[in-house]
């Protein structure tokens, strides 16, 4: 039985070379492509304290602390304590998320840049993606799952007007967090075109997790996800700067939390004095460095992105 | 109770008081939303195929189902009569049966598989062995099997065999096909 089992792992390490080879392409084109913006790529703990509370986000557990399921707090400390442009590409964890398209264990590139919103991460992502494409393929369109993406012209649509065109409902006057999810899946997500990239913008104030609310529209936070090719591959906010709303999600999030039956999570003390002194205004990205390898090597799904899926 | 971590390809369950099998599944997580399993199910019953999708906290029953093998014995107008091992008659509507009862002959064996006391499904051995009981005389010599000419097998149902095949000759047929598989020898 052993031999056999490495041999099926010899054979599927040979045949993943090529998209092993376009990772490493890939993690080169980035840090590239933010060092020549004056971005500074920071390291912060992967075993913490205090994982951000999220309703439906699980930490693994380790000793008495956590694996993180993102660096956001720590980089926002960082954000808080002068850094204006910074960057980190780093494992992250979340408890239970097995599928073809995730994984417990995946890498996180995260971005903030200070005295920014969600417009201006925007351009950085659509440049980003640009930038990779032309040192990886040398032009600006690649086909994904037969279908050829052209990455120059992104559409955006908000979240009220592609429910109310998918879902035929507006989850932004009447919110149903399980309807919003389940439409998202089965109505949304299908019908968004696949031949450019998509931004869902807008999202309902309830599902706003760790963004601002609009100035001139309140019942909407400034959040965009990206999909590219059917794929999700990225999560944007103008950031939450304001401490006393930002301690108020929190707890109401654990709240909720513990009426699901989930444990909930510290509040990290020294990131909320962080916002207390003073976070600028800020936009910040999280793109799942594993699915932006499947786009940019056609593969359908991680097992043929990670070399190990632990 | 199935918990939703448990669904895979192939697994059984039970939706409205109807059976179904699971034939693909799809964990999805919309960004920062719960974790969903999008699965297409196939009613057992009726064979049709659907999507529906689950919630991570969600139960899905059991259905009760459960296997017995029976041994065919005679057809009394649309219903096939059985025998289980204790000599009990059971009753086969003709459509549950499907193409299958072209291939039932006295005596032969099947599983059947029950969704409570209900008979949803009948299983033949994959190949069946028959007699060709009429067909044209075949050219001697000719191995080819390519070339295919009809036959009828005893109970009746005909299939294309090569023209090496003669009347008397034993053959086998694959039961998910309904079609002639290989000559296994002469009586």
């Amino acid at each position: 039985m052993a031999s056999i089992s490495l041999d099926t792992e010899y054979l599927r390490l040979r045949r993943l070379q090529d998209n092993l080879l376009a990772r490493s392409l890939i993690l080169q084109s980035i840090r590239e492509f933010f060092l020549a913006k004056d971005f500074i790529e920071v390291e912060t703990p992967v075993r913490i304290e205090a994982p951000a509370p999220e309703l439906h986000i699980d930490a693994e557990p380790s000793g008495d602390a956590y694996l993180r399921t993102s660096p956001e707090l720590h980089m926002k400390r960082l954000l808080a304590s002068g850094m204006e442009r910074l960057f980190q590409i780093g494992p992250c964890f979340r408890r239970g998320e097995v599928g073809e398209w995730h994984n417990p264990e995946y890498t996180m590139l995260e971005w903030y840049r200070a005295e920014a919103d969600y417009v201006d991460v925007l351009a950085d992502t659509k440049s980003l993606i640009l930038h990779i494409a032309s040192r990886l393929l040398g032009k600006t369109h690649l086909t994904y799952d037969g279908v050829t993406i052209d990455l120059v012209p992104w559409e955006r649509l908000t979240v009220r007007e592609a429910f109310i065109l998918h879902a035929g409902w507006d989850p932004i006057s009447a919110y149903d967090a399980d309807r919003f999810d389940i439409d998202l899946v089965n109505l949304v997500e299908p019908a968004l075109p696949r031949d450019v990239p998509v931004l869902l913008k807008d999202y309902p104030r309830e599902a706003a997790a760790l963004a601002r609310f609009k100035e001139d529209d309140p019942q909407v936070a400034e959040r965009w996800e990206l999909y590219i090719g059917g794929l999700e591959l990225a999560n944007a906010y103008s950031e939450l700067t304001d401490p006393a709303e930002q301690i108020r999600r929190f707890e109401q999030c654990n709240q909720r939390r513990k009426e699901m039956g989930k444990e909930t999570y510290p509040i990290d003390p020294a990131f909320l004095r962080a916002l207390h002194r003073g976070m600028p205004p800020a936009g910040g990205v999280a793109l799942g460095i594993d699915r932006l390898v499947m786009l940019f090597t056609d593969s359908a799904g991680l097992d043929e992105v990670m070399a190990f899926r632990g | 109770m199935y918990s939703v971590s448990e669904l895979r390809k192939g697994l059984k369950i039970e939706i409205d008081g109807e059976p179904y099998e699971v034939v693909d599944f799809q964990f999805v997580k919309p960004g920062k939303g719960q974790a969903l399993y999008r699965c297409k199910i196939r009613n057992l019953v009726s064979g049709g195929t659907i999507d529906k999708t689950f919630r991570a906290a969600e139960k899905i029953d059991k259905p009760n189902l459960g296997e017995r093998d029976l041994v065919y014995s005679y057809q009394d107008a649309e219903n096939f009569i059985f025998m289980d091992e204790n000599f009990e008659q059971v009753v086969l509507r003709a459509d549950v049966l499907g193409d299958q009862q072209n291939f039932l002959v006295e005596e032969s064996e099947v599983k059947v598989l029950f969704f409570n006391d209900r008979p949803i499904e009948v299983t033949l051995p994959n190949f069946i062995e028959r007699t060709i009981v009429e067909t044209e005389p075949g050219a001697r010599g000719d191995t080819a099997t390519n070339v295919t000419k009809s036959a009828k097998v005893e109970g009746g149902y005909e299939i294309a065999v090569p023209l090496f095949v003669n009347e008397g000759d034993r053959v086998r047929i694959d039961t998910r096909t309904g079609k002639y598989a290989d000559r296994v020898n002469k009586r």
